[in-house]
C-alpha cells in the first residue's frame, strides 16, 4: 500500500469525433499522463482548452464525457485500480469517495428537484448517512460556505438562487458525502470577478477544514496558485510541468510555464490627454426597448486621438450597451455624442458614411462576426469595395497589406473563417475593421473568448497597429488585467453608471472608491497567499469602520 | 404557483379567441370567397330561378356579418343546421359518427402511445447502433408512405390473404364491445402506423435531450445507477416533452382518420365529411371544419398546457 | 471536393428518373392514357407489363401520365408556396414590428386548421381544377415555408456579422441577398425537398378522396382510388402509384439529407 491517495500512470485517453460530412475517427485527447495526489493535498491542472485538464479530472472518477474513453494506463484510488472496478464497485466509489464540481452549477443541478434533496442524494442512495444526519451535514456546509439563510435555502429550487451561491451548493453537494477526493472542474470560471473571490475562498476554507484531497482544474494560473499545493502545466494532453505552487510560479522552468505565467504583463506607457478630444460622450442615458429603467445612466467619457479608453466593469454594467449607443444601433433617450467636432445622429439611419467609416467596431466572438460564407478575402475586401470604390488588382493588393499588418499573409485569402483558429479569426476582423481606416474601433470583449496566450498576442497586435496607423481604441473588457495592458484612460462602470473616471494611473491609484476597491481588489494576483491576504484586509477594514 | 396559473389562463383565453378566428376563417372560406355558393352548387346549367330559391333557402341574401352570428349561434348551442342534401339535422348525424370517430382515434391511440415511447426508449437507449438505425429507417419509410397505401397493404394482408379481421369496418347500432373492436382493429393499426413514426422520432428526441443535460452527469457521478438516474432524474424532466409530442401526434391523428376511414368504409367523422365536400353540401362542411379544428386547437392547447405547467421555473417562481 | 455518399446517389438517380418519365411520358407510355385496350384488371404480362385497369386501360401508360400529372402539380405547388412563403418570411424577419406581427398571426391562424380539413372546406365551394388544386395546396403549404424562412432569418439576422454589415452602411438589399440568404439557403434547399414529398401526399391523397384531379385524366392518387375495389379480389393494381409515391418521396428525402449534411458541414466547427 503507498500512502498516495490518487496515483495516476501513464493515462491515455482517446475520443471518437464525428465531423460533419466526414467519417467519424479517433483521436488521442491524452498521451501518457502521470502524478500522484497525498490525502489532503491540492493539486492545481492548468492549461489552455484543448490540454485534456477536465478529462484527466474526471478519469479520477473513471468516468468518461460524450465519446471519451480511457484507452490506457492505470487509475489507483485508495489502493485500487479503479480502472479495473466492475460497474457497481465504480458506483461505490463515484459520488461519496470521489466527487465532482463543474463549472456551471446552473445546469448541473436538476432543475425539477430542490436544492437539499439533490445534495443528500448520494450520501443517502449510497447508504452513507441517514437522511437526516445527510441534512444536518448539508445545513452545515452551507454555513461554512458562506450561504445565506444555511437552515431553508436546501428547501428552495436551483432557479431560485444566485448562479454564486449554486456554485457553493454544488460544492456542498461534493463535500457532504465526506468524500476523500474533490475534483473541481474550472469552478468559478462562469463567475464575475467579485463572485469569483469569495466563492473562491470558500471553497479553500472548505478544503482546509475537512482535510479533503482536490484537484483544482483550470485555466487561470493565478488562481489555481491560490488553492493548490502542487501545478501540474498541460499542453495538448501532454505534462509540460509539474511541481509545486512555489516552483511553477517563482521558478517556472520551461518555456510553455513562463509564458502562462507572465501573460498579460504587457508593459505599456500611459499616453498623456491632448488638447482636443476625438469622442465625447456627454450625458448619455439609455434603455431598451420594452423595458422601464435605464441600462446608461448619465454616462460621459471622452476618448482622444490615438489613445485607448478602457470600459471595465461586470455583467450587468451597461458597458455593451455604451458600445450600442456609441455605434448608434441604440439611440439614447438623453445625451449626444460627438465624434471629429461633429455631432452624431443617434440612429444609425441619420449618419453619414463617412462617421460609419471613421467608427469601426471588432466583437466578442470572431466566429459569428464574420459570414461563413464569405471568403478572408471577401470579408475584408467589402470595405475596400464599399468605402473607397477599390475593385479588382488594387483591391487585391491592398487586401494583401492588410493580411501583412496582422500578422498572417497573403496565403489566406481565399479561406474561409471556419478553417482559421480562434486568433486567427478575430485578427480577420481586426482587418476588416483597419480596412476601412477608422479613427476609432469599439473593442467588445475582444480578447475574452481566447486562450490567454493567444489574446496576448490579440493585445500586442492592437497596440502595434495603433502606433503604425493612430486609431483610437474604446476597450470594452470585465478583465482588469487587459485594462493595465492597453488602457491610457479607463471609466469603471457599475449599474449603468461611470463610477470612477481618469487617466489610468489615477483609476489605478488609491483613494478608491468602495466599487472599485472591491473589483480592483478581486482580481487574482499571480502570486501565494494573495487571497488570504486580500480577506485578511477585507476583514480589517470592516472591522476598522 | 401564481405564474404558472397566470399562463395557463392566458393559453385558454388564446385557445378559445384562436378558435372564434378559425370559425370566422371556416364561415368566411366557404361563403365570402370569390364564386357563388349557390352556383357551384348547382352547377353552370341552373337556372337563375332555382339559383335564386337555394341563395334564399342558404339565407345568402342576408348579409354576411349576420349570417356569420347566426351560424355561431347555432354552433354553440348544438344547432348545427340542417344539410342542403338529405335536410337532416346535422347535430344528429355527428353525433353518432363523432363517437364512431372517436372511438377509432382512441383505440389507435391506445395502440400507438405506449408503443411509440417505448420503441423511442430503445431507440436510444441503443442510439446510434442497429435498434435505432432500423428504427429510423422505419421512420424514414412510413413518413414516405401515403395513409391509403398502408391501409389497402394492411387489407390486402389480413383481410384477404389470412381473412382475419374484415376489409371493411361496418358497424351498427347495439354490437357488442368485442365485435366493434375486431371490426376497428385494422383501421387502428393503420393509423398506428400513420404516426408511430413521428411519435418515436419525436420521442428519441425529447428523451435524449434530457439525457445529453448536465445534471444526468452530475447523478452519474453521485454513483446512482441507470435506473435511479433514469427515474428520479431523468423522467421528471422527460414527461412534459413526452406528453407534448403525444399530444402533437393525436392532433395529426385527427388528419390521419379522415384517410382511413374511407379506406375502411367506416361510419366516422371523416368519411362524413368527405361525402359532403364532393356533394358540396356547404353547412356539413362547415360543421365538420369546425369540429376538426376545435379538437386539433384542444389537443394543441392541452399540449402547451402541460409544458407550462411541467416547468419548475414557472410552477416555483423566485 | 467529397465523395457522393452511396444513399445520395440512389435519390439522385430515382428523383431523376421520375422527373425524366414526368417529361418524356408521351413518349416512354406504351398505350394512350384513356384508351381501353384489354379486359379488366388483367395480369402483369408482355403486353401490359403492370397489366390493365379497372375499365381495361393499360395500367403502366396511367401510371406514367399519373407520375407525370402528380409531379407536375407537386413542383408547381412547391415552387408556389416556396416563393410565397420565404419572401414573406425573410420580409417579416428583416421589417420586424407590426408587419412581422400581423403576418406571423395570420400564419399561426391558418396551421391552427389542419391542411387537409382547410383544404376540403375550401374544395368544397371552389371548382376542382389543377390551377385550383395548386393555388390552394401552395397557399396552405407556404405557412410552413414562412415559418421556416422567418425562423432562420431572424436567427441570421442577430448575427454579429449581420449587425456588422448594418454598422458599414449596407442597404437591406445586400443584408438579405448577401448575407442572409447564402447562410439561409441550406435548411432551405432541404425544407423543399420534404415540401415537395408532403405536395406529392397531399395531392395523391386529395384525388384518392376523390376532390383532386378529376377523371379521366390520370394521376397516382386517382389510380388508387379506381382500382381500391379490386384488392378485396386480391388485384394489387391500385398498391402500384403507391409504390410510386412511396419511392419517390423516399428518394427525394436521401437527397434532402444530404444537401443538409453537405451544408452543414461546409459551415464547419463548432468555434
Amino acid at each position: 500500500m503507498s500512502d498516495q491517495l490518487l496515483k495516476v500512470r501513464d493515462l491515455k485517453i482517446g475520443a471518437t469525433v464525428y465531423p460533419p460530412g466526414e467519417k467519424p475517427h479517433d483521436i488521442q485527447i491524452v498521451h501518457g499522463v502521470s502524478f500522484d495526489l497525498a490525502p489532503g493535498k491540492v493539486l492545481g491542472l492548468i492549461g489552455e482548452s484543448g490540454a485534456g485538464k477536465s478529462t484527466i479530472g474526471l478519469s479520477a472518477m473513471a468516468y468518461g464525457r460524450g465519446g471519451v474513453e480511457i484507452t490506457g494506463g492505470e487509475v489507483w484510488v485508495n489502493g485500487r485500480d479503479i480502472l479495473q472496478e466492475s460497474v457497481k464497485g465504480l458506483r461505490a466509489l463515484r459520488g461519496t469517495e470521489v466527487t465532482y464540481v463543474s463549472q456551471s452549477a446552473a445546469a448541473s443541478f436538476n432543475p425539477a428537484k430542490k436544492i437539499m434533496d439533490q445534495v443528500t442524494e448520494a450520501s443517502v442512495s449510497q447508504g452513507k448517512f441517514s437522511r437526516a444526519d445527510a441534512e444536518a451535514k448539508a445545513v452545515e456546509l452551507f454555513a461554512k460556505l458562506g450561504l445565506p439563510d444555511p437552515e431553508n435555502i436546501g428547501s428552495r429550487y436551483p432557479h431560485q438562487v444566485s448562479g454564486g451561491q449554486l456554485q457553493r451548493c454544488m460544492t456542498a453537494l461534493a463535500l457532504c458525502p465526506e468524500p476523500d477526493l474533490v475534483v473541481f472542474d474550472e469552478p468559478t470560471t462562469a463567475l464575475d470577478v467579485t463572485t469569483q473571490i469569495d466563492v473562491l475562498m470558500a471553497i479553500k476554507e472548505a478544503i482546509r477544514d475537512t482535510g479533503v484531497a482536490a484537484l483544482y482544474i483550470t485555466h487561470d494560473l493565478a488562481v489555481v496558485a491560490q488553492v493548490s499545493d502542487d501545478i501540474m502545466v498541460l499542453k495538448m494532453g501532454e505534462m509540460v510541468e509539474y511541481g509545486s505552487v512555489d516552483q511553477i510560479i517563482n521558478a517556472p522552468q520551461e518555456d510553455y510555464t513562463k509564458a502562462l505565467v507572465s501573460v498579460r504583463s504587457i508593459d505599456h506607457e500611459e499616453k498623456t490627454p491632448t488638447d482636443n478630444p476625438m469622442l465625447k460622450v456627454e450625458n448619455i442615458t439609455a434603455r431598451y426597448k420594452g423595458t422601464n429603467f435605464d441600462v446608461l445612466n448619465d454616462v460621459n467619457v471622452e476618448l482622444h486621438p490615438g489613445q485607448t479608453l478602457a470600459i471595465v466593469g461586470e455583467s450587468g454594467s451597461g458597458k455593451s450597451t455604451l458600445a450600442r449607443v456609441i455605434t448608434g444601433l441604440l439611440p439614447p433617450r438623453d445625451g449626444r455624442i460627438e465624434f471629429s467636432d461633429r455631432t452624431l445622429s443617434p440612429d444609425l439611419a441619420g449618419r453619414t458614411r463617412d462617421d460609419l467609416r471613421e467608427l469601426q467596431m471588432i466583437y466578442q466572438m470572431a466566429d459569428v462576426a464574420m459570414n461563413p460564407r464569405q471568403t478572408v478575402g471577401t470579408i475584408i475586401g467589402r470595405p475596400l469595395e464599399f468605402y473607397f470604390g477599390l475593385r479588382g488588382e488594387e483591391k487585391r493588393k491592398r487586401i494583401k497589406e492588410l493580411l501583412d499588418e496582422i500578422e498572417m499573409g497573403d496565403g489566406f485569402i481565399d479561406r474561409y473563417p471556419a478553417e482559421l483558429s480562434g486568433g486567427q479569426k478575430q485578427r480577420v476582423c481586426i482587418a476588416r475593421a483597419l480596412a476601412a481606416q477608422p479613427k476609432l474601433i469599439i473593442c467588445d470583449e475582444v480578447t475574452s473568448a481566447l486562450d490567454p496566450l493567444v489574446a496576448d498576442g490579440i493585445l500586442k497586435l492592437l497596440l502595434d497597429l495603433q502606433k503604425v496607423e493612430n486609431v483610437a481604441y474604446l476597450f470594452i473588457t470585465h478583465d482588469l488585467a487587459t485594462v493595465r495592458a492597453i488602457a491610457d484612460s479607463i471609466a469603471v462602470m457599475y449599474q449603468g453608471r461611470v463610477v470612477r473616471y481618469g487617466s489610468k494611473s489615477e483609476v489605478l491609484s488609491p483613494p478608491f472608491d468602495d466599487y472599485t476597491d472591491l473589483l480592483l481588489s478581486s482580481v487574482p494576483e499571480m502570486k501565494l497567499g494573495w487571497l488570504e491576504e486580500v480577506i485578511a484586509n477585507r476583514k480589517m477594514e470592516s472591522a476598522g469602520n | 404557483m401564481h405564474l404558472a396559473l397566470k399562463l395557463v389562463a392566458q393559453r385558454l383565453a388564446l385557445g378559445l379567441l384562436l378558435l372564434l378566428a378559425v370559425s370566422v376563417l371556416i364561415f368566411a372560406g366557404t361563403q365570402i370567397l370569390p364564386g357563388d355558393v349557390a352556383q357551384s352548387i348547382l352547377g353552370q346549367s341552373a337556372t337563375p330561378e332555382a339559383l335564386a330559391n337555394l341563395r334564399r333557402d342558404m339565407g345568402l341574401n342576408e348579409p354576411a356579418v349576420s349570417r356569420y352570428f347566426s351560424w355561431l349561434g347555432g354552433a354553440l348551442t348544438g344547432d348545427l343546421g340542417t344539410a342542403l342534401t338529405s335536410g337532416a339535422d346535422i347535430s344528429k348525424s355527428i353525433g353518432s359518427r363523432l363517437g364512431n370517430t372517436v372511438f377509432l382515434a382512441g383505440v389507435a391511440a391506445v395502440i400507438a402511445i405506449p408503443l411509440a415511447i417505448l420503441l423511442g426508449l430503445l431507440a436510444v437507449r441503443y442510439r446510434e447502433r442497429w435498434p435505432d438505425k432500423l428504427i429510423s429507417a422505419v421512420t424514414l419509410a412510413s413518413i414516405s408512405l401515403p395513409e391509403f397505401f398502408i391501409g389497402y397493404v394492411l387489407i390486402l394482408i389480413f383481410a384477404v390473404n389470412l381473412g382475419w379481421f374484415p376489409s371493411v369496418a361496418t358497424v351498427y347500432d347495439g354490437m357488442g364491445f368485442l365485435d366493434r373492436l375486431s371490426v376497428v382493429i385494422l383501421p387502428a393499426l393503420t393509423l398506428t402506423m400513420v404516426v408511430l413514426a413521428h411519435m418515436m422520432r419525436m420521442t428519441r428526441a425529447a428523451i435524449l435531450n434530457v439525457m445529453q443535460s448536465a445534471y444526468i452527469e452530475t447523478a452519474e457521478l453521485k454513483g446512482l445507477s441507470g435506473l435511479q438516474v433514469i427515474a428520479r432524474h431523468a423522467f421528471p424532466n422527460a414527461i412534459a416533452p413526452i406528453v407534448n409530442v403525444v399530444m402533437l401526434n393525436l392532433a395529426y391523428l385527427v388528419v390521419g382518420v379522415v384517410v382511413v376511414e374511407v379506406v375502411f368504409v367506416y361510419p366516422g367523422m371523416g368519411q362524413y365529411l368527405v361525402d359532403h365536400v364532393s356533394k358540396r353540401d356547404v353547412p356539413v362542411v362547415q360543421a365538420c371544419g369546425l369540429i376538426f379544428a376545435a379538437v386539433y386547437i384542444g389537443l394543441n392547447m392541452v399540449a402547451d398546457i402541460v409544458s407550462i405547467l411541467a416547468n419548475p421555473r414557472l410552477r416555483h417562481p423566485k | 471536393m467529397m465523395r457522393l455518399p452511396l444513399a445520395a446517389m440512389i435519390g439522385i438517380f430515382f428523383t431523376s428518373l421520375y422527373f425524366l418519365m414526368a417529361i418524356f411520358a408521351p413518349l416512354l407510355a406504351p398505350y394512350p392514357m384513356t384508351e381501353i385496350v384489354g379486359g379488366v384488371w388483367e395480369p402483369m404480362s408482355a403486353k401490359h407489363w403492370l397489366g390493365t385497369d379497372n375499365i381495361g386501360r393499360d395500367l403502366l401508360s396511367r401510371m406514367i401520365y399519373g407520375g407525370r400529372t402528380t409531379i407536375f402539380i407537386a413542383t408547381v405547388a412547391t415552387i408556389v408556396s416556396f416563393t410565397t412563403g420565404s419572401i414573406l418570411g425573410f420580409t417579416a424577419a428583416v421589417i420586424g414590428g407590426w408587419v412581422d406581427q400581423a403576418m406571423s398571426r395570420f400564419v399561426d391562424l391558418v396551421m391552427s386548421i389542419p391542411t387537409l380539413i382547410f383544404a376540403l372546406v375550401v374544395l368544397s365551394v371552389m371548382p376542382v381544377t389543377i390551377p385550383m388544386l395548386i393555388m390552394v395546396m401552395g397557399f396552405l403549404d407556404s405557412t410552413r415555408v414562412y415559418r421556416l424562412a422567418r425562423a432562420v432569418a431572424v436567427d441570421i439576422n442577430v448575427m454579429d456579422f449581420v449587425e456588422a454589415a448594418k454598422l458599414r452602411g449596407e442597404g437591406r438589399i445586400w443584408i438579405i441577398f448577401r448575407e442572409i440568404l447564402p447562410n439561409a439557403l441550406s435548411p432551405l434547399v432541404a425544407e423543399m425537398g420534404l415540401r415537395f414529398i408532403f405536395m406529392v401526399l397531399f395531392v395523391s391523397t386529395l384525388s384518392f378522396l376523390g376532390l383532386g384531379v378529376q377523371p379521366p385524366q390520370a394521376d397516382w392518387g386517382g389510380i388508387v382510388k379506381e382500382n381500391k375495389d379490386g384488392i378485396v379480389y386480391g388485384i394489387g393494381a391500385a398498391l402500384w402509384p403507391a409504390v410510386a409515391i412511396a419511392t419517390l418521396a423516399i428518394s427525394v428525402n436521401l437527397v434532402a439529407d444530404w444537401v443538409l449534411n453537405r451544408t452543414t458541414s461546409l459551415k464547419g466547427g463548432r468555434g
